[in-house]
């Protein structure tokens, strides 16, 4: 039976204390957009500031949720701010792999190659290695929706600022 | 004297354990335990005289419809109905609920008319509501609720005025506050409206008379009072349920069909479309059986006797780290207590307790207007029946400090 320190790892303690890009940002022009899980009703709002060359200037995460659901958030934030839209989209959709794959080991061999990027590589100064911590919730299969609420809310905020044509 | 133990003995659920620690269940407000007598008693059912019902000639046909209708008797003389034709069976409270607004809403509800709620409704008593309202164009006002947990009554006659009916909860399953249904029903009978009471969280756990209530409508669940899931209970005054155009069509509850129209089944049954849930009635009668024998008023005292005592137990230990919400008084209230600890997410704390084997349900318990009213998105809820006992307090008051250490600032 997985344990409360699979899910409860030290830095994603340290990203629900301490939250990076807490806030807001006037929208417009940023583009703002809502998630909510209803099992829980946590909530996450993302703010995007996305320039004419497509990179992510700025970003902000405000509501309230639960450790899982507000340190998730603090990380991707921290992942995507300065990177390009399709970077950040191939990024989402590493990450709901990494949650994913590897319940019940259904589907690809949950190598991280599978996903099209390498979660523990750093790049800059955005820290892609934390994130592999969130790999415990999978054993939390409940905690799924919460890691992932404020990914699903960055989607469609990249989805209104930069549609995919 | 009831030996609570011999009690807690008859739920095979509670005999396992989960993440290796003794099942210790603290979300009946949100489905009860099922005691061996009603798990017996469904598949006795299904063994022996599984026909369908009011439609066989032969014996376990007529075996089935007694059995159905014998349910019905029960239900009726649980809560002191004057006659079980006003006993309608519905999927659950959920069902029932949008029964009422569907039927009687849709038939007497339209344009300057208005309905009354309160904020400490379950979702289940809003959007019926809110559906209807927007197709219906009428009103739909809310009584606030106080800082104290208890509904503010100071303006009802002002919201009163001009309503058809007031929707209310007999018991917060949020905040566990009884209200006063007759006071309620009085006041709503004066301005010339009908009420509704929701008794998902009452009839489970305090002893129930419609008559003395003043009801005009009960609705209530048989999962969170020992029975199966997928039975839940209208009971109208039979005027009120004769003069309803029926909720769904369909087989049962016709007497007559042409092709040019149909004639509607007398009540009950006019509400009773298809092919009943006769093994849940069945286990329903058999949880009924199983209160009965140790008394509504014995339950009661148990549950104030052990809300009491959590009330007691969670403030000596953790002090001003926890705030529970709703009335400070175990008499004024039913054993629900919605708490938020140490600003530890409920949905953490559910999880540091899940550890331990404490089920809890941390979230807004469907009733969003209630939690944004206290100022809280979300809390965690402990609610209590007569296989609890003081055990379990003691364990959830000591497992929450782990809680606070994981996540403390
Ligand atoms: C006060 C109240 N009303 C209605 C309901 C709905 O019950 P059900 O889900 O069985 O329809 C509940 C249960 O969650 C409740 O607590």
């Amino acid at each position: 039976m997985p344990g409360l320190e699979d899910l409860y790892r030290e830095i994603i303690l340290d990203h629900y204390r301490s939250p990076r890009n807490r806030g807001e940002l006037e929208s417009p022009p940023a583009v703002k957009t809502e998630g909510f899980n209803p099992l829980c009703g946590d909530e996450i709002i993302v703010y995007i500031d996305v320039d004419d060359d497509g990179l992510i200037t700025d970003i902000a995460i405000g509501g309230q949720g639960c450790s899982i659901s507000q340190s998730s958030a603090s990380m991707m934030s921290a992942a995507v701010k300065g990177q390009t839209v399709p970077y950040a989209r191939r990024l989402i959709g590493a990450f709901k792999g990494l949650m994913s794959i590897h319940e019940g080991e259904i589907g690809g061999d949950g190598s991280e190659a599978d996903m099209g990027i390498e979660l523990s590589i750093d790049s800059g100064d955005t820290k892609l290695g934390d994130l592999e911590a969130l790999k415990g919730v999978v054993k939390f299969p409940v905690r799924i929706k919460c890691a992932t609420l404020g990914w699903n809310t960055l989607a469609q905020a990249l989805d209104e600022a930069s549609p995919i044509t | 004297m009831t030996d609570w133990a011999a009690i807690k003995a008859d739920f095979p659920v509670l005999k396992q354990t989960a993440n290796g620690a003794p099942l210790v269940y603290l979300d009946s407000g949100n489905t009860s335990q099922k005691p061996q007598r009603v798990i017996d008693a469904m598949s006795n059912y299904y063994e022996t005289i599984n026909a369908n019902v009011h439609r066989g000639s032969y014996d376990i046909a007529v075996k089935a419809t007694d059995a159905i209708e014998g349910a019905r008797q029960k239900v009726a003389a649980f809560i002191n109905a004057p006659s079980s034709i006003e006993v309608v069976f519905t999927k659950n409270a959920t069902e029932a609920l949008n029964l009422v607004a569907r039927s009687w809403g849709g038939a007497n509800l339209g344009e300057g008319d208005a309905v009354v709620i309160s904020e400490m409704e379950h979702h289940a008593n809003i959007v019926p509501w809110h559906m209807l309202a927007s197709e219906k164009g009428f009103e739909l006002r809310w009584i606030s609720v106080k800082d104290d947990g208890h509904l503010d009554l100071s303006n009802l006659d002002e919201l009163l005025d001009g309503a058809k009916l007031l929707s209310i909860t007999a018991m917060s399953n949020v905040l566990g506050t009884l209200n006063p249904i007759h006071r309620l029903a009085e006041a709503a009978h004066a301005h010339g409206a009908l009420i509704a009471v929701d008794g998902s969280q009452y009839v489970p756990h305090l002893a129930t008379d419609v008559q003395a209530m003043g009801a005009d409508f009960l609705i209530f669940t048989g999962h969170k009072m020992l029975g199966p899931m997928g039975i839940g209970v209208l009971w109208a005054r039979e005027e009120i349920l004769e003069a309803m155009p029926p909720f769904l069509g369909g087989g049962e509850m016709i007497l007559n069909v042409t092709k040019e129209g149909f004639t509607t089944n007398e009540v009950p049954w006019k509400f009773e479309a298809g092919t009943p849930m006769v093994a849940e009635a069945v286990g329903l009668a058999a949880a009924i059986d199983y209160l009965n024998e140790i008394g509504m008023d014995e339950v009661r005292k148990h549950e104030v006797e052990l809300t009491a005592y959590a009330l007691r137990t969670l403030k000596e230990r953790h002090g001003d780290k926890i705030t529970i919400h709703g009335p400070s008084e175990p008499a004024e209230r039913g054993g629900v207590l919605s708490f938020v600890y140490d600003q530890v997410h409920p949905h953490d704390v559910a999880q540091v307790l899940d550890q331990k084997g404490i089920c809890v349900r941390a979230g807004h318990h469907c009733a969003k207007p209630l939690l944004r009213t206290l100022g809280v998105p979300a809390t965690s809820r402990v609610s209590l029946y007569i296989y609890n006992d003081e055990s379990d307090i003691d364990l959830l008051a000591e497992t929450l400090t782990e809680a606070s250490d994981i996540f403390s600032f």
